[in-house]
């Protein structure tokens, strides 16, 4: 399907020069967008470019999975109006709202345009919801503080009775600015900015970043060992937080023998991850050039039987819950989307595998250790509260055994080359499969080699949509259970 | 059959709670580091080597004067420690580090070269929160790893519930706040909210480099610069994150529930 692309195709953390990427009118950019789209490329990051005279450029980053390529376009400078995409292809409805809020591009013909993480003095939860009529209508505010230790987001719901008619989610609290401090970097701050944009993924983005760091710079990739042990931290990323998912999961339906013991076995698993590089949330191990800290012979035979005692535990722990029929009767047709609609929506990750979608980046972009070593990808049908835990499960069990393989074989070598300085005008974009699913980096140099646009895409800013569908006809009992079947990141959206 | 089985695998496990703070202290990993010490009587005249790696601009020197360090800031990432040719900045291994003030985290300059450890509230106080203490976490822009691993002392590993501390769901049950990230402009109005809503007496305990001076994202125009700017902290924890270890020594410091010997420094 690629090969009739119009778009300038590229791998997974590789770069072009800015000047070789295809270049149309707005109106043509985004009919050529729409209809990439409709013959199923799948959106990965739309965004602006500040040109000057307060003009804008838009770039559009889609993905052939099934050709296991990336493609990138942008369109002429604009100002002022560009027609809507979003009529014709509801994945890009946040996209073009960050645009507008970002740079004042308007999309024309967007349904629903409105800011995206900054809002007037009052913050996100003061402003103009969906509202549906009618006298039995009733209206539920939820948040930004919520009852347990947890980040902040408003959530509306229109509700008749006990049963949410529509939900819609207001997020931003979480902005630090991210993206605009990184005009002109990278700064020294830089690297640790970009592992706490989501602080439990702090491996996912930091690897995200480290490959376009290095896809910036040319040839240089990183050592092969490298290679070897970000993928090792990034399953043990995503081992940790699908088993905290997997006990609080359990927790919001009462069963408490799982979440207890996962509570436990998660801590286990974040300390495999410090006993590789001491902190539990992976901080300091990835950098542009490979690693910080080597992961030697001695220390993988430290690791190696703790990793089987916790994989054990967590999988009793599973067990458990899935024979217990309370449970499945609680998570069964909870929170249901359907197959079409994540496709629309354009879910990433875990959500979408959980509405039967194969759908991740390790698969179908492969890149560092990815192209040698496979998890096999777990997909259940279905997409409802049952199905995420499904997955959750069974990529519990995969990505355990993935590592058990990965530790018994390393490659040689050094895990540390100086990356060399990123080369001016160049585009360099990276994909990484964190836990929640597909993480986008994508760069592009001025003249001087330093940033002149970053944009990450974290998987929530695709499917927080998900939840607010997932909602639609359930009873509101049922949000905490159905808002932790997708755990989706506050920060990670806000940035 | 999962009562059978939890009911045996219980049996077989037997309490998992650590036995700190009456027994050992459980070791940090060992590349973690824990508490930094400077000295900076060793400091080369002149020398400015871990200025430019610091990511969080934690080390100062202005022309002339003695360095000094800001474990407020610091992220603990290590990378001054490699750099100093005068080994001045050391990691200690000790998982202790919160302070009462930001003045006590500041090392350098003032002949300190290790945190002052927090003291114990004041009689009353402690009398009040000694033996039963519930707090309302709010997250300011926190990026959810202080989150998450002040939510892990919850869990049976640690039993934060033994010393009677609590995560409760109201700020009109709380007797205090634990407040997380940098408190971002859009987070202020709900945090403040929160805080008023609490009954006084209150207490107000910052987690983590984010909500003591801004961590990371520190001078970013999008956030307060941590939470002190917003209402009165009584007890700063430092890290990014703090080790849970720091996070309950911190609070069983500030309640004077560990052993005097535990406690001095």
């Amino acid at each position: 399907m690629s090969r009739r692309s119009p778009f300038t195709l590229l791998a997974n953390g590789a770069s072009l020069p800015w000047r070789k990427i295809a270049d149309w009118p707005g109106d043509e950019f985004v009919r050529l967008s729409a209809a990439e789209l409709e013959r199923g490329a799948r959106l990965v990051s739309w965004f602006g470019v500040p040109e000057p005279h307060g003009a804008t450029r838009l770039v559009g980053v889609l993905a052939y999975d099934a050709d296991n390529t990336l493609a990138v376009a942008r369109s002429h400078p604009l100002t002022g109006t560009v027609p809507s995409i979003t009529a014709r292809q509801p994945q890009a409805h946040l996209f073009e709202r960050e645009v507008f809020e970002e740079h004042g591009l308007r999309p024309v013909g967007h349904p629903w345009l409105k800011p995206v993480r900054r809002y007037g003095a009052d913050g996100p939860g003061v402003m103009d919801f969906f509202k549906v009529d009618g006298a039995e209508v009733h209206e539920v505010a939820v948040g930004p503080v919520h009852a347990g230790i947890i980040e902040p987001g408003h959530f509306r719901f229109q509700c008749a009775g006990e049963d949410v008619l529509h939900l819609e989610i207001a997020l931003g609290y979480q902005h630090r600015g991210i993206e605009r401090a990184l005009f002109g970097g990278p700064h020294r701050s830089t690297f640790a900015q970009m592992e706490t944009i989501a602080g439990d993924t702090t491996v996912g983005h930091g690897t995200a970043h480290a490959m376009v760091m290095e896809g910036l710079a040319g040839a240089d990739e990183a050592p092969l060992r490298a290679q070897w042990l970000r993928a090792i931290a990034l399953e043990l990323e995503r081992l940790a937080n699908h088993t905290g998912d997997i006990g609080a999961l359990a927790g919001d339906v009462a069963f408490l023998p799982t979440q207890s013991a996962c509570g436990k076995i998660r801590g286990d698993l974040l300390n495999l991850t410090a006993a590789i590089c001491g902190n539990r949330f992976g901080r300091g191990l990835v950098r542009p050039g490979g690693c910080r800290h080597d992961l030697e012979p001695d220390r993988v035979r430290q690791v190696t039987p703790r990793l089987e005692q916790a994989l054990k535990d967590v999988l009793q722990a599973c067990e458990w819950m899935w024979d217990a029929a309370s449970v499945r009767a609680r998570f069964e047709n909870t929170g249901p989307v359907t197959a079409e609609q994540a496709r629309e929506i354009g879910l990433v990750g875990l959500a979408a595998r959980s509405c039967g979608l194969v759908r991740d980046v390790r698969f179908d972009q492969p890149a560092g250790w990815h192209r040698f070593g496979q998890v096999p990808v777990a997909v259940w049908p279905g997409g409802d509260v049952f199905a995420r835990a499904r997955v959750r499960t069974i990529e519990i069990e995969r990505s355990g055994r993935y590592l058990l393989e990965q530790l018994a074989s390393p490659p040689e070598g050094p895990v540390f080359t100086q990356a060399t300085a990123p080369v001016a005008d160049t585009f360099a974009v990276a994909l990484v499969e964190g836990w929640r699913g597909e993480i986008c980096h994508a760069v592009l140099t001025g003249t001087d080699g330093r940033y002149r646009r970053y944009k990450i895409t974290d998987p929530s800013f695709h499917n927080w949509t998900g939840l607010a569908l997932a909602l639609r006809g359930q009873a509101i009992s049922d949000f905490p259970v159905c808002n932790k079947s997708f755990s989706l990141s506050y920060c990670g959206f806000d940035l | 059959m999962f009562i059978h089985d939890t009911l045996l695998h219980r049996l077989k496990r037997g309490c998992e709670t650590m036995t700190y703070p009456k027994g050992p202290v459980p070791a940090l990993p060992d590349r973690h580091g824990g508490a930094l010490r400077f000295d900076a009587s060793r400091c080369a005249s002149g020398c400015m080597a871990c200025l430019p790696v610091c990511p969080t601009e934690a080390l100062i020197r202005p022309n002339g004067a003695p360095a000094a360090m800001d474990l407020g800031r610091c992220i603990f990432c290590g990378d001054c420690v490699q750099a100093c040719p005068e080994k001045a900045i050391t990691q200690t291994n000790d998982h202790r580090l919160a302070a009462r003030t930001r003045e006590d985290l500041v090392l350098g300059d003032n002949g300190r070269d290790q945190v002052r450890l927090a003291t114990a509230l004041d009689d009353t106080l402690r009398k009040l929160f000694g033996r039963s203490l519930k707090l309302r976490q709010v997250s300011a822009g926190g990026c959810n790893a202080c989150e998450a691993d002040t939510n892990v002392l919850g869990t049976i590993g640690w039993d934060l519930g033994r010393f009677g501390i609590q995560f409760v769901a109201s700020p009109r049950h709380a007797d205090g706040l634990l407040i997380t990230g940098p408190v971002s402009e859009n987070m202020e109005l709900a945090l403040r909210k929160t805080y008023d809503a609490l009954p006084e007496p209150k207490i107000v305990i910052a987690v983590g480099a984010c909500a003591i001076a801004g961590g990371p994202f520190i001078n970013h125009a999008e956030h307060r610069q941590g939470a002190a700017n917003v209402v009165s902290v009584d007890l700063f924890i430092p890290g990014c994150p703090p080790h849970p270890l720091t996070i309950l020594d911190g609070l069983l410091r500030l309640l004077g529930r560990l052993d005097q010997a535990a406690t001095n420094r």
